[in-house]
């Protein structure tokens, strides 16, 4: 029986989930009662900033357990840290999400928390169906929440997509698990890594870890599966969108840089990788310059990020797994800051496009800030968190056999300019058509909280990297 | 080193300082903050006066780790050539602050909070020995440069500030990619330590090429300078002041502290065509200053003609071209610095730029004439004036690296005196005048004039304590660069082998070469 003081933070989690369970069946019987209890849902985040506690006190549980199918290491606590921040992030922001009736708040909650504890899961399964499970534990509650939005057309067509893309990669996954179990005869990943993963000596298995990929590929929506990120994005409440372009990413990473590390730096399924990579920041950064929706430009350019963490990858050494583990917090925490600003600017719930930045400036000279802190995170612009996750994952790249790759990313970087920046100019350079409206006051404070974390993470990334580079080491062999 | 950590308080002491601007309230406050916020920084600078004149290394070192995983270091150092880019950096805040005390109506307290941080900024990229720790302030520079033409600028300030942020960011993407490869070639980010080691050629062609796209952008250079009339048009007096000062700068700096040392084999290869494109920025800022209506673009243009003078002294690799690029360098941040703040002071009494609304001044204004035709005579070159020491000197190695070369250029320097003097003679007697009622320089004008006039003739006069104080360093980048040469040459598998293949790179050798260069060092 392992401890389970080591589960700390998934039975944390998994009692948010309970609560928040019970407190959704107080629900009134009629729509039209006052909603009651279900709706009182101001202490998840407070309940979430102290999963963040419990997940950093548990930063050095360590041990296999669970018939070795459950692995606590640096990198599970690592993303099981990177998930409690952003479970925290995201019901800081959502708070009143509109298109979210009262009573249904409860319920909410309770499918981010559990969507949740599926990633957390999945940071530490080391054993691939273990990480099926978890991986399905993490969807299945995204495929209620997308939906979300009231009768709008787009939430139904964005719903629609989510799960047909999502229902058709779970079967590639599924497949490929299957192809890699006839031909590796093992699940477990230790056991994987002993065996040969060249085309030339196990075809059969180099399809099938492909395919498996795919499910995650899926997840992190790399190009060609990210078909559904900017209508989903376009179609799902602000708040939504936030939880969705973010966290699920975190879990795609942790199970892509295991498997990277299974995978030499010449194997097939390396340059595959690296190849996917660059196709997708291109294609992504591309797509992303034509933009007029805030959320569609959001996401192609997590399209675009994506290709950034193959990246990392593709190094596999311990310096590349741990930048690409880095990257994607920071990518959690710039991403989570942009979509703040959106929320916050459009407490009705509509969709932003460009032009309604116009003047932020003279609105909401914080929001402002706050906005050009990240958009010129997310270029990767000095001194801010997202250069020194680029930096990482650049340097950690090169001399690995995909020089290219490395210089395909810095062009990418060229092209981003042009649209992270259009944020920006439309919102000091652009004078606001309306009159200066009703600032927006709420959660300034946690935006700016945000914005300081990123300028800090970017000029003292060591204490922070230092664990990421934890997890790297122990993987890489 | 000391134990008062000059450098690192002459970097965040602007940075505190903005830090402490949102809690000042009033548009009066908030300036004469500034103001004393420049001058406190121009006395943290005091202690730079106990520069070692002889000591060629680098000088009131701080060594830090930063990020100890990639070795990278907090590493600041200064030495004879970024001593003078700093002091002028240094110098400009508060003359910043003073010129746009009435220009800047809007948004004050972000207008002097953008100053503060391109002033951290920029005295960052000249005391970084880190890559990493340049790359961050070089890029960092770009946002509050980016602001200041973007808010504060002109008619058509989107536009140009779209334009200097794309294309100087675009060209540092690739410094990124050389960085990432020097840190896996040299296994250290440490600009010192990466100096001495040895690169092959074709290591060296690459990365050149990529350091040099960034670096000629800054400039700019030829082919890539239409950035600058934009942003400098468009930009607000003290934007423009800071972006010929510094900024470009900044260019031609990464030429002398990375091109030449690191890739010494590569800046030989590709020196003819870098001489070349320095005489088409010379030739081409020239006859296009002669045809501008705008003083600003002018000026901008004559921008692009002197930094044509700076990459051609530092690529022929002598003593006196370095010492006359560093020199012009320096004398262009004053003079024109100079330039802009004039321009900005008669936009405030005309509200244009352009040289038919500002006739006929001379008789109005004769303070500001004054003060405009010194500037403009040191523009040219004239004896006396400082731009003329860099610009002899330029010349003097040009001359010696190559005759015919040199006669190219004198096209450029005759061009200098025809645009300069015709917007002075315009200035001063141009018919009908404009100026009845304009009133002359007040005391706040004279007191940012003064000390640019009197460095003008100080340099003019007196250039000696200067070239003392930037010869060991230039001696030192000369001997980097020929031990570069050197270490590659003996070696039968690398430079030789190639210098076989390749007929060009022979030639190249041959003519520039420190064995058979025949350049007369100084003494």
């Amino acid at each position: 029986m392992p401890s389970l003081g080591l589960l700390l933070p998934e039975l944390f989690q998994t009692l948010l989930t309970g609560v928040l369970f019970v407190q959704a069946l107080a629900r009134p019987r009629q729509a039209d009662q006052p909603p009651g209890p279900a709706a009182a849902t101001a202490w998840v985040p407070w309940a979430a900033a102290l999963g963040v506690a419990v997940a950093l006190w548990s930063l050095p549980a360590r041990g296999l357990i669970l018939w070795q199918a459950y692995q606590l290491d640096g990198l599970s606590q690592f993303f099981k840290l990177a998930v409690a921040v952003g479970l925290f992030l995201v019901t800081l922001n959502a708070q009143r999400p509109a298109g979210v009736r009262d009573d249904q708040r409860a319920d909410y909650f309770m499918f981010i928390a559990l969507s949740s504890l599926g990633l957390m899961l999945l940071a530490s399964a080391v054993e691939l169906i273990t990480v099926y499970l978890a991986l399905e534990i993490s969807s299945y509650s995204l495929y209620a929440l997308i939906p979300l939005r009231g009768k709008e057309g787009k939430a139904a067509e964005a719903g629609i997509k989510y799960i047909l893309f999502g229902a058709v990669a779970t079967a590639l996954a599924l497949y490929g698990l299957a192809l890699v179990l006839a031909a590796q005869n093992t699940s477990y990943l230790a056991g994987l890594g002993q065996r040969p993963w060249s085309w030339g000596a196990a075809p059969l298995g180099v399809v099938g870890i492909s395919l498996f990929l795919a499910g995650f590929f899926y997840k992190l929506a790399l190009f060609p599966f990210h078909f559904w990120a900017p209508d989903v994005y376009d179609g799902t409440g602000n708040q939504t969108a936030a939880f969705v372009a973010t966290m699920p990413k975190l879990g795609a990473v942790v199970v892509l840089v295991r498997i990277g590390a299974l995978l030499g730096p010449a194997s097939e399924v390396t340059a595959l990788l690296a190849v996917l990579g660059a196709l997708s920041m291109t294609f992504g950064n591309l797509a992303a310059l034509v933009q007029q929706d805030l959320k569609r430009l959001l996401g192609y350019s997590s399209v675009a990020h994506a290709g950034y963490i193959m990246v990392g990858l593709v190094a596999c050494s311990a310096q590349g797994l741990a930048a690409a583990s880095f990257y994607s917090l920071v990518y959690l925490l710039m991403n989570l800051t942009a979509f703040w600003v959106i929320c916050r600017l459009a407490e009705d719930g509509r969709n932003l496009v460009l032009d309604d930045l116009n003047g932020l400036y003279q609105r909401a000279p914080f929001l402002a800030f706050v906005l050009a802190v990240a958009a010129f995170a997310l270029v990767g612009l000095p001194p801010t968190a997202g250069f020194m996750g680029k930096l990482f994952l650049l340097t950690s790249a090169w001399g690995r056999g995909h020089d290219w790759l490395v210089v395909v990313a810095a062009l990418n970087t060229a092209i981003s300019i042009y649209y992270y920046l259009n944020l920006v100019r439309h919102a000091y350079t652009r004078e606001a058509e309306a009159a200066p409206g009703a600032a927006p006051v709420g959660g300034l404070v946690w935006g700016g909280v945000l914005a300081a974390v990123l300028l800090i993470l970017g000029a003292l990334p060591a204490p922070v990297f230092q664990w990421a580079e934890a997890a790297g080491l122990q993987l890489a062999r | 080193m000391s134990a008062w950590p000059v450098l690192s308080w002459l970097v965040f002491f602007p940075l505190v300082a903005c830090l402490l601007l949102p809690f000042i309230r009033g548009e009066k406050a908030v300036r004469v903050f500034t103001l004393l916020a420049g001058l406190v920084e121009c006395a943290l600078a005091w202690p730079l006066f106990a520069f070692d004149l002889a000591d060629k290394g680098y000088q009131f070192v701080e060594k830090v780790p930063w990020v100890p995983a990639w070795g990278l270091n907090y590493y600041l150092g200064l030495d004879g050539i970024s001593l003078l880019m700093v002091l002028l950096t240094v110098l400009l805040l508060p003359l910043c602050v003073l010129c746009s005390w009435t220009y800047i109506g809007k948004r004050i307290k972000e207008f002097h909070f953008c100053l503060l941080l391109m002033t951290a900024a920029c005295v960052g990229v000249f005391v970084s020995l880190d890559f990493v720790l340049f790359y961050v302030f070089w890029e960092a520079m770009l946002v509050p440069m980016f602001l200041l033409i973007a808010v504060w600028g002109g008619p058509e300030r989107r536009y140009a500030s779209l334009k200097f942020f794309l294309y100087t960011l675009a060209g540092s993407t690739l410094l990124l990619v050389a960085m990432v490869a020097f840190y896996k070639a040299g296994g250290t980010f440490s600009i010192p330590e990466l100096t001495g080691k040895t690169y092959g050629f074709n290591f060296q062609y690459w990365t050149f090429l990529a350091m040099a796209i960034a670096f000629a952008i800054k400039v700019p250079m030829f082919p890539f300078h239409t950035w600058l009339p934009a942003a400098h048009v468009e930009a607000p007096t003290a934007g423009s002041v800071l972006l010929a000062s510094v900024l470009l700068k900044m260019g031609a700096y990464g030429f002398l502290r990375f091109c030449l040392p690191l890739t010494p084999l590569a800046s030989q290869y590709f020196a003819p065509m870098m001489i070349a494109i320095s005489i088409a920025s010379i030739l081409y800022g020239g006859f296009v200053a002669l045809g501008q209506r705008d003083m600003k673009k002018l000026i901008a243009y004559s921008s692009v003609a002197h930094m044509g003078f700076v990459t051609m002294g530092i690529f022929i690799f002598s003593l006196r071209g370095l010492e006359g690029a560093l020199m012009v360098m320096l004398n262009h941040g004053i003079t024109t610095g100079a330039l802009f703040m004039l321009v900005g002071a008669i936009y405030e009494r005309s509200h244009s730029r352009e040289i038919a609304e500002n006739l006929g001044l001379g008789k109005f204004l004769p303070a500001y004439m004054f003060f405009f035709g010194l500037f403009a005579l040191s523009s040219l070159g004239f004896p006396g004036t400082n731009s003329f020491v860099g610009e002899i000197l330029v010349l003097i190695g040009v001359f010696a690296y190559e005759p015919w070369v040199g006669a190219a250029i004198i096209p450029g320097v005759m061009l200098g005196a025809a645009y300069m003097l015709r917007l002075g003679q315009k200035l001063a007697w141009g018919e009908p005048p404009k100026a009845q009622g304009w009133r002359d320089l007040n005391s706040r004008e004279w007191v940012y004039f003064l000390p640019l006039a009197a460095l003008v003739l100080y340099i003019g006069l007196a250039p000696g304590l200067t070239l003392r104080a930037m010869d060991p360093t230039l001696g030192r980048v000369l001997t980097e660069f020929r031990a570069g040469l050197a270490r590659l040459e003996p070696n039968p598998s690398s430079a030789p082998a190639l210098l076989a293949q390749n007929p060009q790179i022979n030639r190249a050798a041959l003519s520039a070469g420190p064995a058979s260069a025949g350049v007369p060092d100084k003494e």
